[in-house]
């Protein structure tokens, strides 16, 4: 029971052309554009003083916000999987928040807090601290944007597995590290790397948020994807093409190593379901 | 006897856990989003009021929530057919293209912006040829559809794959079997079980789309009262440092997203009983 060859036919093409527009064309005029001038041109670009320092700061950004956001998603996801109370939804609706906001108001916010004319501009002026156009606000705004990757991965795997593996080792003695060492991690560590890797490739990738807080210092306060957008106003586009090449074979690891893992984890799942 | 039951939990670690969860939600997430909202409070209803109607605001309001309802209509169309052919056909490279649909969660907006614009300007390799046949597409209103088209692309498609995987297809054949023919079986039966995955994907990209900042600054040339979205607006205030209009504008993004946020929920808790109800 299926269409006739000559649908299927038609819908396949019209998925293909779809894609290919939107996704194959535009990923082929990267690297096209990239390698325009040759290999040297290319290296060129990525060896550059300023491409350098922006790849050291989307490194820290990436450093910082990961392991903050797995020791959250990790907290979370315990208290609401494994403990009833009230307002548990509100909770996990909350977690969701910097999803529905635009990445221009996530990074607007520490704005309002920590810029010049913020709420606490003036008393981290008279401290000589900044913030905003300096590299913690970078990090603050990326620690946003990421938040809730790792934690919803987590929280519907946990409540999926319930807490009697738990309890079990809690009567047969265990300590509460010992259970979610030997117990909980075993059983969500797919989804956790799941969660870890598309983390990764948003704080690695954002711009808007970090576009705002960062003042564009070159040398300083850029990250890749704001070092592309430099070179790209400038019109020296096979630079831009060149450093955001990096940061598009990023993408296609990211996109390889997240089949991977869906792959792995589909199979963990079949293993427990039939043994 | 009751309360005993529910708060007696052998498991350690709740305050701890939840203590941190909190702190951290509080220090990242609530306290800033709070200090945006306080803000704009002070500067009060009548600056707001006067901010969001100036007609460049209403301009940008009006281009960022039409092209991002456009470019979730294209995807929906789209993505019906995409995540169709990927579960029900077989042909070569559908893994490969399965795993690249989700290419915009990957790719920094920045990039795809550059890419898309370099592909689609009036000399790139399909900008030339659609500007030839009086479609010209960045710089313009198109540009920005384009754009949010494919930062909404992945939504609809990951939505509907899993519950096409799960249709009863001895439902089909029933329908078959008392006489419709493939058209009335797809219209009839298979379209209405795919209703509320398909209102989620498109309401999903629809709300990433009106937010969106990186991919379509560089497509859209913006241009004020043209090709100039609400969130370019907010970032350009922000430079002149008029927080008041920022403020006033973000707000009612934040409004609309937190509306779109809670048809989210209400469409996927629909679809989760409808997943239920099948089995």
């Amino acid at each position: 029971m299926t269409e006739s060859p000559l649908v299927r036919l038609f819908v396949i093409l019209a998925a293909l052309v779809f894609l290919g527009l939107f996704l194959i064309v535009p990923l082929v005029a990267v690297f096209t554009q990239a390698f325009e001038k040759g290999l040297a041109a290319y290296l060129a670009a990525i060896r550059e003083p300023d491409a350098w320092s922006a790849i050291r700061l989307t490194l820290l950004a990436a450093a910082v916000a990961v392991p903050l956001n797995v020791a959250f998603g990790l907290a979370a996801s315990w208290a609401v999987a494994k403990f009833e109370f009230r307002g548990k939804g509100l909770l996990s609706t909350l977690i969701d928040l910097p999803f529905a906001v635009s990445p221009v108001i996530a990074g607007m916010i520490f704005v309002i807090l920590f810029g010049r004319t913020g709420f606490l501009g003036e008393w981290l002026a008279r401290h000589d601290v900044r913030i905003i156009f300096a590299v913690p606000g970078v990090i603050l705004a990326t620690l946003f944007v990421t938040f809730p990757f790792v934690a919803r991965e987590l929280i519907p795997l946990m409540q999926a597995s319930g807490k009697e593996e738990e309890e079990a080792a809690r009567v047969l003695g265990a300590g509460g590290w010992q259970i979610f060492r030997r117990v909980t991690l075993p059983n969500v560590k797919w989804g956790l790397l799941y969660g870890i890797i598309l983390c990764n490739a948003r704080a690695m990738g954002e711009f808007g948020a970090v576009s705002v807080v960062s003042g564009h210092i070159r040398g300083r306060t850029n990250t890749l994807p704001l070092h592309v957008e430099i070179l790209y106003n400038e019109y020296n586009f096979q630079a831009a093409f060149a450093v955001a090449s990096l940061l598009t074979f990023l993408a296609l690891v990211t996109l390889i190593l997240k089949s991977w893992v869906e792959r792995k984890s589909r199979r963990s799942e079949a293993d427990a379901a039939s043994g | 006897m009751k309360r005993v039951f529910t708060s007696h939990n052998v498991l350690p670690g709740f305050g701890l856990s939840m203590g941190f969860t909190m702190l951290y939600l509080s220090l990242i997430v609530l306290i800033p989003l709070a200090a945006l909202i306080f803000r704009a409070m002070t500067h009060g209803f009548g600056a707001m009021w006067a901010t969001v109607t100036e007609p460049r605001v209403i301009a940008s309001f009006r281009l960022s929530f039409g092209a991002s309802f456009l470019a979730a209509c294209v995807n929906g169309v789209f993505g019906l057919t995409v995540a169709w052919a990927l579960v029900r056909y077989r042909f070569p490279g559908r893994r490969l293209i399965d795993a690249l649909v989700d290419l915009p969660f990957a790719l920094p907006t920045a990039v795809a912006g550059i890419a898309l614009t370099s592909v689609y300007a009036p000399n790139g390799w399909l900008g030339r040829p659609l500007e030839a046949i009086g479609m010209p597409v960045a710089f313009r209103p198109l540009g920005v559809i384009v754009a949010l088209t494919f930062i909404g692309l992945p939504f609809v498609v990951r939505t509907l794959q899993p519950v096409i995987e799960d249709l009863d297809q001895e439902v089909e054949e029933a329908a078959a079997s008392l006489g419709a023919n493939r058209g009335q079986t797809f219209v009839r039966v298979i379209l209405p079980s795919l209703l509320p995955a398909w209102l989620t994907g498109f309401t999903l990209s629809f709300a990433r789309a009106i937010g969106e900042y990186g991919s379509v600054v560089f497509i859209s040339g913006n241009l004020p009262l043209r090709t100039e979205i609400a969130p370019l607006l907010i970032m350009t205030k922000l430079e002149q440092y008029d927080y008041a209009g920022a403020t006033a504008i973000s707000v009612v993004m934040l409004l609309a997203s937190f509306a779109l946020l809670w048809i989210i929920n209400a469409l996927q808790w629909w679809s989760g009983r409808r997943a239920a109800a099948r089995r």
